[in-house]
């Protein structure tokens, strides 16, 4: 399991509370955890990365083993740690805007 | 009894605001959506208990929500505005060519007769439409595809196509307006549009007869007069006999014409309310005196109306949809302010007062005349 943390205004749209888990098949990425995340909680689908681009929203980011992984490619591989549940896979706001 | 329902939306979230036909004690809601933009609510005519919500952030995007209850809960409807084929291009403000690119929804127009239909309008301008009560929206291409799409520019606030009217006797005859392209006309149900902007001027625009390149800020009519139509140009206050064919200068006594909110009274077609700001570089009402300015004659000549309101150091805005007219007998008026102040009057703008005072910068206020 994927263990994901979503920003509280992400966690309400989504009606959950704390940690969410999610199943990927085959290989971890971005990519598939957004994936598997928007399949479970389709209203999250548009409000982290663009609905026709694919692309991330410029100000969400992603952290996981105290790395900035937001401009990483959507198909690396995400950290083992990430990948077997030991580590969180972090959905932040960006802290901007005032 | 009868009552109203305000919707309103704010910088920060959403509040309902309720009362009984005598508008005197009010209900406020905690915020709906908190955190969020809000930049319209609207119920639907037919089922007063279906609402449609535009929650945006600069963070999240644009989500849709819908209500099945009068607001008591909400759900998330689809929030998929993608633009039919090609997207194309507009013009910038450097005069070079920019993709249009979605950015959040101004403004929800439910059906007349079906709540699961309803029309929204979009930045960058284009007009949507939901037939299942908002699973799904599909955009209506004719109006962005129109020959003049290219010379659209945006406002200071985006190019935002930020009004909606459906004329009520002719449910395929659709106004909507569009900073800074102007306004438009279907008589097809939204297939086919043409431009309505002949007779207004703007200044330092080179051309004096073009065909779009207007800021228009609103425009409002009365249902029972809907070929007659108000606007709120970025200055100039209009008014149009002819559904939108040809436009008059209205401004009459307005000390200032420059302002954002038009409405019609609900039962005298020739009522018609403003709020001039002074402008360009301020925004705020003259000398820090809130007034409404009415006119009985359907323009020209005008009245401010100042009981209640704030007469000496106010310096709020009233945003372009932050205004609205319930259609009880003794016709109701409401204005929502950047301030976060929303104002009332039960005697058709005769005397007001805040229903709140502290809500975050209000975006839009709508009313809902409940049986």
């Amino acid at each position: 399991m994927i263990r994901i943390v979503l920003p509280a205004h992400l966690r309400t749209i989504a009606r959950v509370e704390g940690v969410v888990e999610v199943h990927v098949e085959g290989v971890v990425t971005q990519r598939t955890v957004l994936n598997a995340l928007e399949a479970r909680f389709p209203a999250l689908r548009g409000t982290m990365r663009d609905h026709v681009t694919q692309l991330r929203r410029p100000f969400i980011r992603f952290f996981a083993c105290e790395q900035d992984l937001s401009l990483e490619s959507p198909d690396k591989p995400l950290p083992d740690a990430v990948a077997c549940g030991d580590e969180l896979f972090l959905v932040v706001g960006a802290i901007a805007g005032g | 009894m009868s009552g109203v329902r305000l919707l309103v939306g704010t910088r920060k979230g959403a509040f309902i605001l309720t009362s009984d036909g005598k508008r005197e004690h009010w209900e406020i809601s905690r915020p709906h959506f908190a955190g969020w933009e809000l930049y319209h609510l609207k119920g639907s005519p037919v089922d007063p208990n279906r609402l449609y919500a535009s929650q945006s952030s600069g963070w999240f995007g644009q989500m849709l929500q819908r209500s099945n209850d009068g607001g008591k809960t909400w759900e998330p409807v689809d929030n998929k505005f993608t633009y039919d084929g090609v997207p194309g291009t507009h013009m910038w403000f450097d005069g070079t060519q920019r993709p249009w690119q979605f950015k959040r929804v101004w403004h929800l127009e439910p059906s007349l007769t079906d709540p699961d239909v309803v029309l929204a309008g979009v930045e960058d301008a284009a007009i949507f439409k939901t037939t299942d009560g908002g699973a799904s929206w599909h955009e209506m291409p004719g109006l962005r595809g129109h020959e003049s799409g290219s010379r659209w520019q945006p406002g200071a606030g985006g190019m935002c196509l930020h009004t909606i009217l459906v004329d009520p006797s002719n449910h395929d005859r659709i106004f909507i307006a569009i900073s800074a392209a102007g306004a438009f006309r279907s008589d097809d149900g939204g297939v086919t549009w043409k431009p309505i902007n002949r007779g207004l001027k703007s200044k330092y625009l080179p051309d004096p007869n073009a065909e779009v390149g207007f800021c228009v800020h609103r425009i409002a009519m009365n249902k029972a007069r809907p070929n007659v139509l108000f606007m709120q140009l970025h200055w100039n206050v209009m008014r149009s006999d002819d559904a939108g064919e040809s436009w008059q200068l209205v401004s009459g006594n307005l000390p200032t014409d420059f302002g954002f909110p038009i409405e019609v009274h609900a039962h005298e077609p020739d009522t018609v309310y403003v709020v001039p700001i002074k402008s360009d570089g301020e925004h705020f009402p003259i000398d820090g005196k809130l007034r409404v300015y009415r006119s009985r004659t359907g323009g020209n000549e005008w009245e401010p109306l100042t009981n209640g309101l704030p007469q000496s150091d106010c310096y709020v805005n009233v945003l372009r949809n932050a205004m609205a007219v319930d259609t009880l007998d003794s016709c109701g008026v409401y204005f929502g302010t950047t301030g976060g102040q929303v104002y009332a009057s039960s005697d058709s703008g005769d005397n007001w007062k805040p229903i709140v005072r502290d809500l975050p910068a209000v975006m839009s206020v709508e009313v809902q005349t409940l049986p």
